[in-house]
């Protein structure tokens, strides 16, 4: 009896868990789906539609049917007029025939219900967005547009530039401070790191106007440098907190015995402490640089409009408001702007989760 | 005698002399390093800021300019604080592995804190001091209020759900035996910027008229239900608020669960298997055992997302820019700092969401002065 109990159980928490999986990747997986799609398609139909489901389809053409065609005819079982058949008649067996054409020249089409799937997909909508260059859009009606590309190719290599520093920067600076505070007795040592513990919580929305003003006084509003130095001051709370609690766990014979030998600060800094740290220095790592790549709003402020820089979370934004309906775009845009992070997140995943834990847990 | 006396004089001449020259000589140096690399770092931003070359190679040099500029100050200062005389130096020191951080930090936040509040008794182009009269304007004006009640439905639902299905998820996935894969699945949307998951999600919820092929997979759904389609997002007032919230949950659960699943592994089985053997249902074990047991990581997820949830920004200005009655602080921050212009009423703005996270930061200093952090 326990034994079925169980086995139920174990059935009835899969089945959960597999709901709420699906839930939880099913948005994803629309995105994913659409950018793949024809512009046209995407417009047209759900990307649900990719998968076989039954609708009404073209079954076959048929050429005009011969003789008189002014009074009433039978094609395929239907019976009527050329007026009516031209607005569709269903046949006895439920196809539906339609006229299309004038009188004298155009084709029968039979259309029924069938299993059908529209595989129609591309990878046409990633070369759209991922250039510059102008490209020509044609319309179901026909008509065509010339078309500038959205160029987030360059805006990639724009969001690599501001990551990797805004990245390793922050953690440099934050290791040597929690080396600083964790293995050096100095004044004000205790003040200062209340502040650093103070300032973890304190929303960035404050800073930015004022730091808006100094860029602007020094004149580097708008470049790299600027935005690196903003995600360092805004990181740094957390990447020096964090350090800290890891710096200070090490064993410390191994830095007096060094020290004994005749070691200075910066050689146990560089020599040992930095190697010892590699496992918080990438959980920091990782953490800053989904965040940096993931930004908006630091973007928003200190890059603005300069499309030069701007990075690649600024494009789509400018695309979701000048260009909503544009699916296609922003379908594979989007995903576009998700590989990396997900690479480096599926790739690195154990050492995130340990970053996290050691974030989180203890502070 | 006096010969050699002679000679002594020379010799201590000689040696004064090549004493001052080796001062000259270190002083120099000492001057000379830092002037070269400043130089260098000065010539670097200078290319950096009018360059015409290839794209990928200013990238490629931004980012070693960056990063090796970086560490070239501490490494040139470090040179220099081992030129002083030991007793100077080894005070010097720690300064310069904390100082920079420091300054960052004082530049970055904590001076901003200080101008911002100042900011934010004046008026809006920050020419007339008016004390407290933006504060008082804020909490009187009812669109106002819109954006707190909205950030405190965000509070509310943000936090219990995702709480909620993290803890639910967590639990299951212990159960299960594809607890890594559907960890990773839940946890995946922590990878996506709010940029793409407002895409994602403004495809969910797109709305297309009545008789036309629905491309959105919520009106897709209703509508093959028999309902009506809907713009979700601008929906019945406050409602529609859940439909954007549903987008943070979506997000943060991943976090939640991961911390969640690490502590409730972390809860002995024998408290489990003793309390199931005293004849607790599975309710009662979870309530009564579990419960208490992870009561700390529960504080820390809940607070955690509590400040998330209360600076909220980039779902609202993505989906909807705060229109349909949508505004959170932070997008009613930006609209009235950027937008209008009124520095005032933005400041003051910022300030209230400061003074909102204020009871965490007292709490965190509480335990850090509790852990007595230093040895």
């Amino acid at each position: 009896m326990r034994g079925r109990g169980i086995r139920r159980g174990a059935v009835f928490v899969n089945l959960t868990l597999i709901f709420l999986c699906f839930i939880w990747l099913i948005p994803t997986v629309g995105l994913f789906v659409s950018s793949f799609r024809d512009p046209n398609d995407i417009q047209a139909s759900g990307w649900w539609t990719v998968l076989p489901h039954p609708d009404t389809v073209l079954i076959e053409e048929l050429p005009l049917p011969e003789g008189d065609r002014t009074g009433v005819m039978t094609i395929e079982g239907a019976t009527g007029t050329f007026e009516e058949f031209r607005e569709g008649i269903a046949a006895p067996d439920g196809r539906i025939i339609t006229w299309v054409g004038n009188r004298r020249a155009g084709r029968i089409e039979v259309r029924g219900e069938a299993i059908t799937a529209n595989t129609n997909l591309t990878l046409d909508n990633y070369e759209k967005v991922l250039t510059g260059k102008e490209y020509t859009l044609t319309f179901p009606d026909g008509s065509t547009q010339q078309v500038q590309g959205d160029d987030l190719g360059g805006a990639f290599v724009n969001s690599l530039v501001v990551a990797i520093p805004a990245t390793v920067i922050p953690i440099l600076v934050a290791a040597f401070a929690a080396y600083g505070f964790a293995w050096m007795g100095f004044a004000g040592r205790r003040v200062l790191f209340v502040l650093v513990v103070a300032m973890l919580v304190v929303p960035l929305q404050i800073a930015l106007v004022p730091i808006l003003r100094d860029y602007v006084t020094l004149g580097i509003n708008g470049t790299y440098l600027a935005v690196w130095l903003a995600h360092t001051g805004f990181g740094l709370a957390l990447a020096t907190y964090l350090l800290f609690n890891y710096i200070r766990e090490l064993p410390g014979e191994i830095l007096e015995s060094a020290f004994i030998d005749g070691a200075s600060h910066m050689q146990v800094f560089l020599r040992l402490i930095l190697p010892l740290s590699v496992p918080a220095l990438a959980a920091f790592a990782i953490f800053q640089f989904l965040w940096v790549w993931n930004d908006y709003l630091v973007a928003l402020i200190f890059i603005g409009a300069k499309p030069d820089t701007q990075v690649l979370t600024q494009r789509l934004a400018e695309i979701v408001g000048s260009r909503g309906d544009d699916w296609h775009l922003l379908t594979a845009g989007a995903f576009i702007s998700m590989l990396l992070p997900l690479t480096v997140f599926f790739a690195l995943q154990r050492y995130f989760v340990r970053g996290l834990l050691a974030g989180s847990v203890k502070g | 005698l006096e010969v050699t006396a002679g000679y002594a004089d020379g010799e201590r001449g000689v040696r004064g002399l090549a004493w001052f020259l080796t001062l000259l000589g270190r002083i120099a140096i000492s001057i000379l390093v830092p002037v070269i690399a400043f130089v260098i770092l000065w010539q670097g931003f200078l290319f950096l800021r009018q360059n015409d070359s290839p794209k990928v190679i200013t990238a490629i040099v931004a980012v070693i300019w960056g990063v090796g500029g970086v560490a070239m100050i501490y490494l040139v200062m470090n040179w220099l604080i081992e030129r002083l005389p030991q007793r100077i130096g080894s005070r010097l020191l720690p300064y310069l592995f904390v100082g920079p951080a420091m300054a960052m930090l004082i530049w970055f936040l904590f001076l901003p804190t200080l101008r911002t509040l100042w900011i934010s008794l004046f008026n809006s182009d920050t020419s007339i001091f008016v004390g407290i009269q933006n504060y008082i304007g804020i909490f009187t004006t009812p669109a106002m209020l819109e954006v707190f009640r909205n950030n405190l439905l965000w509070l509310v639902f943000g936090t219990s759900l995702t709480l909620g299905f993290g803890l639910l998820i967590a639990i299951l996935a212990d159960r299960s035996r594809f607890e890594s894969l559907a960890k990773a699945i839940i946890f995946m949307p922590m990878a996506i910027s709010f940029v793409g998951a407002g895409i994602i999600w403004n495809f969910v919820y797109e709305n297309r008229q009545q008789g036309d092929p629905q491309i959105g997979l919520l009106n897709g759904i209703w509508t093959a239900l028999g309902g009506e389609p809907q713009a979700w997002t601008a929906l019945v007032q406050p409602w529609n608020n859940l439909f954007l919230i549903v987008i943070m949950v979506w997000l943060q659960t991943g976090f939640a669960m991961v911390l969640f699943s690490a502590a409730i592994k972390g809860v002995p089985t024998e408290l489990l298997e003793a309390a199931r053997v005293d004849g607790a249902n599975e309710r009662q074990v979870f309530f009564r055992v579990m419960v208490p047991n992870i009561r700390g990581t529960i504080i820390t997820v809940a607070t955690t997302t509590i400040i998330f949830t209360l600076k909220i920004f980039d779902v609202v200005w993505v989906m909807t820019g705060g229109q349909f009655g949508t505004g959170v602080i932070a997008t009613e921050f930006y609209r009235q700092y950027f937008t209008n212009r009124n520095f005032g009423i933005g400041s003051a703005l910022a300030i209230i969401l400061l003074i909102a996270v204020f009871p965490v930061m007292i709490y965190n200093l509480r335990r850090f002065r509790q852990q007595e952090g230093f040895r």
